[in-house]
């Protein structure tokens, strides 16, 4: 998927001048945040801090041996019939992708919902081979019609209300339009059954990767999970190469956060651990397994001071906490992953130079960290990477100067009290009558285009202090 | 023989912040410190924390700021701030920033193990009981990201809030949430920074209290000037010392 992260900007602007999508932002709102915290109760505050605990070490484990554990589980899912396919990058992954439809003469795909297939923009590339995708996660599903990006990772339509769902539907299904959403997913069921009936592939993502018996862990709520990997006579697998855990025990220790981080359910609809294709005797499976591994700029966080991002299970609770995606939305971030994974992710995926505001786009409020349930320190990570932006001079020349004036003057008393005096006064005075600064100059505009400037008393606490002390003495 | 009495000493780290726009804040702090019989001495030469070097990627700044604060507070008994963030800093990030560095490692974390929020230091060090202030109406309580998330401020100003005569507190919706001040994202992002102060605003609105108190100077700052524009002159935004010292 080709980035838009450099105009984050204009995009945020665009997102909160559109009424429409603000007010759908509005009414999701904290509803899978809240779901987290009901689950969490339910569970056990305590005991949920020490599953949080554990499911960190459990993929700091399998990221420190990370070679390793991807050999290992290369061999085991070879053993069990699988293919496994190692690709380095986005056009990789679909190149080899082409190589298996052409070797089987595949001509359609049905898919269940895939990060990494959007980010190595893997429809695109199958419908010029000839190939017709079809999504059937249902939020996908209204994607692949609308002819949009997903703005969540788990909930990828959740940008759109169902109104627009409803005009979308009419348009495509041909059928008088209904506002029941009951009955709208009745309607979507039945336009993709023929294609689940069709289809000679089916491409997943993966949720896990297990070492100890080469599987591939799959989650859904829908259901079209498991008729994605299980109907077509071709299966094929696609998953960042971060995403292997050792062994089936880890597997369940992290399906038991997952699910409740994600969407506050104790578990998901359809949980999948898929080993291998069909075997003789089996009544169902697809006849061919395929594993693509990618890394996709992954390595390049191995023993990185990034690498604690590889931890992310793609819950999306980042995102559901975070009051900056709430407010702006997840296309605004330009690429596949939205919020603050995603503005840790995009720029090194994408390039630092590609996606300079996402980083600098958050408030370091804390949110992500404490909901992560891999206890990924996301305000941490973030503030890496704008040292990094620092540091290769990738800030703008006023902003670096800006930073050299202050630090300058905070370490020199005598200086940062006569400017403070001065600032004190000027801006006192800017306050007028209202003690209200209405327009701030330079980079100050920033603040008041929407904000006053609440003025400043006029003369700072250590003068006053000062002068305190001496009619005291 | 007189019973020894060991009187605490505090070095009041009065924040730049608070310096420059809201000295008043930084009376009502040493107000309070006096009135749970602290010996409060304000250093002179301190300017500020290096947080906002820290959280814009200039870390060698930082770490030039977080030298000097060391050596001017390390002297004290306890170090006290009117900032979840500021204190924050001190006994979060500094020992970031001096990762891996023997000897200032353990004077980083010396500083840090006595560095408190002041609402923290007040109930959970010198147990205030009575506290000055009297205040005439509703209060709603906004948590900074800082003080709550960080140093797991949320009972202690509460508590506080509770003693003082005539003020009834109210919570709103969300408190927890950001209210999207975030140091210069307020003016690299003052849009959505902005709408994000709107969400708040909201919320205190529809608590309908008459004033919100708070923690840290960033976010009165930002909620009180996103209420002025938009013609709400009478919701006072106050700062936790200033309801507790009828400063307000």
């Amino acid at each position: 998927m080709q980035s838009a992260s450099v105009h984050f900007r204009q995009r945020a602007s665009g997102a909160l001048a559109d009424k429409h999508l603000q007010r759908t932002l509005k009414r999701f709102g904290s509803g899978f945040a809240d779901k987290r915290a009901a689950a969490r109760r339910a569970f056990g505050e305590d005991a949920f801090e020490i599953l949080r605990e554990a499911s960190a070490a459990i993929r700091d484990r399998a990221l420190e041996d990370l070679d390793a554990w991807l050999l290992r589980f290369e061999a085991e899912a070879l053993r069990r019939g699988s293919r496994v396919i190692w690709a380095e990058d986005a056009a990789e992954t679909c190149a080899r992708v082409l190589e298996i439809c052409a070797r089987h003469g595949l001509t359609k795909a049905i898919k269940s919902k895939s990060m990494l297939s959007e980010e190595a923009g893997l429809n695109d590339a199958l419908a010029a081979a000839g190939v017709q995708p079809v999504e059937t996660d249902l939020g996908e599903y209204i994607l692949q019609l609308a002819g949009e990006a997903p703005s969540h990772i788990i909930a990828p339509a959740i940008h759109k209300d169902m109104g627009e769902v409803s005009e979308l539907f009419v348009r495509h299904h041909g059928r008088p339009k209904s506002d029941d959403i009951a009955q709208m997913t009745r309607e979507a069921r039945e336009m993709l059954r023929p294609h689940f009936l069709s289809a000679d592939l089916g491409i997943s993502g993966g949720n896990f990767l297990v070492a100890e018996t080469g599987s591939v862990a799959i989650v859904t709520n829908e259901g079209n999970g498991r008729m994605v990997t299980t109907l077509p006579r071709v299966h094929i697998a696609i998953t960042g190469i971060e995403k292997v855990v050792p062994t089936l025990e880890d597997l369940s220790a992290l399906n038991r956060i997952l699910p409740r981080s994600a969407t506050g359910q104790e578990i998901e609809n359809y949980f999948s651990v898929l080993t291998g294709p069909k075997r003789a005797g089996d009544a169902d499976g697809p006849e061919h397994l395929y594993v693509i591994l990618v890394d996709n700029g992954r390595t390049r966080l191995v023993g990185s001071e990034l690498q604690e991002m590889l931890r992310c299970i793609r819950c999306g609770a980042c995102m559901n906490h975070c009051p900056v995606y709430q407010t702006v939305g997840g296309h605004s971030y330009g690429w596949v992953y939205p919020g603050p994974m995603g503005s840790v992710l995009t720029p090194v995926y994408q390039g630092l130079e590609n996606a300079l505001d996402l980083p600098q786009a958050a408030t370091l409020c804390g949110a992500c960290h404490v909901a992560c349930p891999v206890k990924i320190p996301l305000p941490g990570l973030l503030r890496k990477l704008r040292e990094m932006q620092m540091e290769r001079g990738l800030r703008p020349w006023a902003e670096r100067a800006a930073f050299r004036a202050w630090a300058f003057t905070a370490q020199r008393p005598w200086l940062y009290a006569l400017a403070t005096r001065i600032a004190a006064r000027a801006l006192k005075w800017m306050g007028g009558g209202r003690g209200l600064i209405a327009r701030l100059p330079f980079a100050g505009r920033g603040w008041t285009r929407g904000r006053d400037f609440p003025a400043p008393e006029g003369r700072t606490f250590r003068e006053l202090y000062r002068a305190g002390r001496r009619r005291q003495t | 023989m007189q019973a020894m009495i060991r009187i605490m000493r505090v070095g009041l780290f009065v924040t730049c912040l608070v310096d420059l726009v809201r000295p008043r804040i930084g009376f009502a702090a040493l107000e309070l410190l006096q009135a749970a019989g602290c010996e409060v001495d304000v250093p002179q030469s301190q300017t500020c924390c290096g947080q906002p070097g820290w959280n814009s990627g200039d870390r060698p700044s930082a770490r030039a700021l977080a030298e000097k604060v060391i050596a001017e507070f390390e002297v004290f008994d306890y170090v006290v701030a009117p900032s979840g963030s500021c204190a924050g800093m001190i006994k979060t990030h500094y020992p970031e920033l001096f990762a891996g560095e023997g000897a200032w490692l353990a004077r980083v974390e010396a500083l840090g193990a006595k560095t408190h929020e002041l609402t923290d230091f007040l109930v959970n060090v010198v147990h205030l009981e009575r506290v000055p202030g009297r205040f005439a109406g509703t209060i709603t309580y906004h948590d900074s990201c800082s003080g709550l998330r960080e140093l797991g401020v949320k009972a202690q100003p509460r508590a506080l809030l509770a003693r003082v005569p005539g003020a009834e507190l109210r919570e709103m919706q969300d408190s927890e949430v950001c209210c999207g001040f975030g140091g210069t994202f307020s003016i690299k992002f003052g849009e959505i920074s902005a709408a994000m102060a709107q969400t708040k605003c909201d919320r205190i609105h529809a608590s309908g209290v008459h004033a919100v108190a708070l923690g840290d100077l960033g976010c009165m700052l930002n909620i009180e000037g996103r209420l002025r524009r938009m013609g709400d002159a009478t919701t006072r935004v106050l700062h936790v010392a200033e309801v507790l010292t009828a400063k307000a």
